[in-house]
């Protein structure tokens, strides 16, 4: 069983940190792979990138944001309580290479996948941006391990309560504008992907981006996280999940993330009526 | 012995009780509703002891099949399970998912002139009768080897291998992907044709055997083969499967409501999806369904769309209905509960609402000409026969190839041209030393009784290995 060691609450507590054991996961994992948790016998097999991982310790880091009812059951699960099941490595890991200037751009959650790879950039020897963004401040996670991860770090905040007062996309123009930038690494929702894709498009900077597509066994059995890279059909969970960011359908990845908006709303009206009624 | 034979002939095969079409068409509960000992041993009485028994040459593990006939006709259920314990660990599963009509039935003296025994129906009513009367007794077991064996993946190939080398004395543990064991008996076939329940009694029973299941290893990812043999096995039997869904590659294939079949049966099979909300993975309910391929996969995605609610649900397939592949006892059991058959059609495009989701099927009609390199006549599209089928929901049932998952890992593991394992057919051995491979991802997609036969000419193989060192 899965035991999570320690528990955190972040970002006005809609952003939850759990380190968990899972010696075997621990050992193989590198930055840009990700597990399926899933919580109990009932629950849905839920993919989620890895924030850190401790091989000697046994233990990996995840970091999600309530957005339904399997991330709701999440957040109840304590210090001391357990996943039913973690599943992984699985995925790619990141193509960590050097190329001199490198900036990588997070936003929300994604700042959670982004640290591994930003920190593992910056010991293969890149000079290393880090751009991050939140809707204000209060929802800013991974500040301090960002900063320490990088050479550089800007933050942004959409309302202005923190940062720069607006999206990632501004300052990463002005980096582009200044900077010979090697390669850009964009990891946060897909608005945000989507821009800052189009955006390093118009530069010709490479740049990679992490697809957070529904899956079900995570392992390029099911097709459900079917992408379309350059017009090619491809298995986020098995190809990917990171991609080159020029290639990518977003607008068809949003509505994909679509596809059970309806039982979602309802799985989530129901939990949170049964926990009222606890 | 002829005048005995017609004797014997007068009693009528025994059918299988079932849930009616119009109600079973609307809930998960097994459809064939299994025999009572009373027929059980009238259909027992039917066989005619054939001293050179043709069934078992048409059944891939050679299950003694007189001889527990025999213990039902005289009513001793215990001797007749342990009869085919010997030969096979998955009666339960065998006797209600094996395509009994072109193996040991298909071959039965009595089909010459009439029907043969029900074979099919007598395995699955003495394992069924064990499970809920035996007294858990166990068959014999060697004394111990002290040599370690695992198997990747826990389908019918891998349980296979488990249950014959734990028996045999070896250790055995068992690596599954997913997070509950069964390979295609959890995630593929619906539980209306095999109850889930029956698959883990099953697994169970190896693992009061002594079968070590470990779920959640995903080998390949998690592990890999030379990390295994560092762990101190003396052997591994790769099972597993073919789980790489084929798509048509035709444009709007990404459309929301466009599963692949592996991805709807595991939804509402493994994650009881059909369950929903009780369980927290959803699935889509298609009023007017289409599945595309006519494979008992296909039968089952159909069957499942049904009872999901569906108002309509069409089999589209290119060829004709002598070509279909499901079993006939799936398609008949598909026909009965309202499933339409949409044959000489193939589909070209997907069709989309702004959301992108799916709203309908282009197709165009076809026409059969000189067969193929499959042996199947080659269907032809007839020139502007175009037509558009309504859909809100499609599953595309079209086979599946290998998951290149753990060979990609395994450098030395040699490959055929399609990407599934090289092993010699009268081994199950790999290029790779000490590595046996077997089912479908060796043959490619095939039956679950044909993963069991490769299953057991594996284990003879490691067990002659584990002991004498080749």
């Amino acid at each position: 069983m899965f035991e999570i060691l320690k528990r955190q609450e972040m970002a006005d507590g809609t952003v939850v940190m759990n380190e968990i054991s899972a010696p075997l996961i621990a050992q193989k994992a590198k930055p840009g792979q990700f597990v399926i948790l899933k919580a109990n016998e009932t629950g849905e097999r839920i993919p989620l990138t890895m924030a850190d991982t401790d091989p000697k310790k046994g233990t990996i880091t995840i970091i999600y944001q309530v957005v339904g009812k399997s991330t709701a059951l999440f957040k109840t699960l304590q210090a001391g309580d357990k996943f039913q099941d973690v599943i992984g490595p699985l995925g790619r890991p990141t193509d960590l290479e050097k190329v001199g200037t490198v900036v990588c751009v997070g936003g929300g959650t994604g700042i959670a996948v982004l640290h591994p790879i930003t920190r593992g950039l910056k010991e293969i020897g890149n000079h290393v941006i880090a751009i991050i963004g939140a809707r204000s401040k209060d929802l800013l996670i991974l500040e301090d391990k960002m900063k320490a991860a990088s050479h550089e770090l800007h933050v942004c905040t959409d309302d202005g309560s923190y940062g720069h007062h607006g999206f990632v996309t501004e300052v990463l123009k002005e980096v582009l504008e200044k900077d010979k930038v090697g390669l850009v690494v964009g990891i946060g929702p897909v608005p945000m992907m989507k821009f800052v894709s189009k955006m390093t498009a118009e530069y010709k900077v490479k740049t990679l981006v992490s697809l957070n597509a529904i899956m079900v066994d995570g392992t390029g059995m099911c097709g459900c996280c079917r992408v379309s890279i350059g017009g090619k059909t491809k298995f986020a969970c098995v190809d990917g999940p990171e991609f080159d960011g020029h290639q990518v359908d977003f607008e068809e990845l949003a509505q994909r993330l679509e596809a059970y908006k309806d039982e979602e709303r309802q799985a989530y009206e129901r939990f949170m009526a049964e926990c009222r009624a606890d | 012995m002829p005048e005995k034979a017609q004797k014997k002939e007068k009693i009528p095969r025994q059918p299988m009780p079932e849930q009616e079409p119009e109600v079973r068409r609307r809930n998960f509960k097994e459809v064939p509703l299994g025999y009572t000992p009373e027929l059980a041993m009238k259909e027992a009485e039917r066989c005619l002891q054939c001293k050179k028994p043709s069934c078992m040459e048409g059944c891939p593990v050679s299950v003694n099949i007189p001889e527990f006939i025999k213990f039902i006709k005289e009513g001793d259920f215990t001797k007749a399970i342990r009869k085919i314990w010997e030969r096979n660990a998955l009666p339960a599963v065998c006797g209600r998912v094996c395509p009994q009509e072109i193996q040991c039935e298909g071959k039965c003296i009595l089909g010459k002139k009439g029907e043969p025994v029900a074979i099919g129906n007598l395995e699955r009513f003495v394992a069924d009768w064990e499970r809920v009367n035996g007294k858990g007794e166990l068959p014999p077991k060697a004394s111990p080897t002290g040599k370690k064996v695992a198997v990747v993946g826990s389908g019918p190939a891998g349980l296979t291998v488990a249950g014959d080398l734990i028996l045999k004395g070896h250790e055995v543990t068992i690596f599954e992907a997913f997070h509950k064991p069964g390979g295609v008996l959890t995630y593929g076939i619906p539980e209306f044709r095999l109850p889930k329940e029956i698959v883990f009694s099953e697994v169970h029973f190896l693992e009061r055997l002594g079968c070590r299941v470990e779920c959640n290893v995903v080998v390949g990812r998690t592990i890999t083969l030379d990390e295994i043999f560092a762990q101190g096995f003396d052997a591994i039997f790769v099972a597993v499967g073919a789980g790489l869904p084929s798509f048509l590659n035709i444009p709007g294939e990404n459309l929301i409501g466009i599963y692949s079949a592996n991805e709807y049966l595991t939804r509402s099979n493994l994650m009881k999806a059909y369950l929903f909300p009780e369980y927290d993975t959803p699935i889509a309910h298609g009023k007017n369904v289409v599945v595309i391929g006519a494979g008992n996969v296909a039968m089952d995605s159909a069957r499942t769309a049904m009872r999901l609610g569906a108002e309509k649900v069409r089999i589209v397939y290119r060829r004709s209905r002598a070509e279909m592949p499901a079993r006939a006892a799936e398609i008949h059991h598909a026909e009965e509960e309202g499933i339409e058959f949409f044959l000489l059609t193939a589909p070209t495009r997907f069709i989309g609402d702004e959301k992108g989701r799916v709203t309908g099927m282009e197709c165009l009609k076809m026409e059969l000409g000189e067969p193929d390199d499959s042996g199947r006549r080659r269907p032809v599209p007839v020139e502007g026969s175009e037509f558009v089928l309504d859909c809100d929901l499609a599953v595309i049932s079209v086979g599946a190839g290998a998951n290149p998952l753990l060979t990609q890992s395994t450098p030395d593991l040699k490959l055929n041209k399609w990407g599934y394992i090289l092993a010699d057919p009268k081994t199950g051995k790999t290029t790779k030393k000490a590595v046996w491979a077997g089912g479908d991802i060796v043959t490619g997609q095939a039956t679950v009784i044909l993963a069991a036969g490769a299953g057991r000419i594996a284990s003879d193989s490691i067990h002659d290995y584990l002991t004498w060192g080749w």
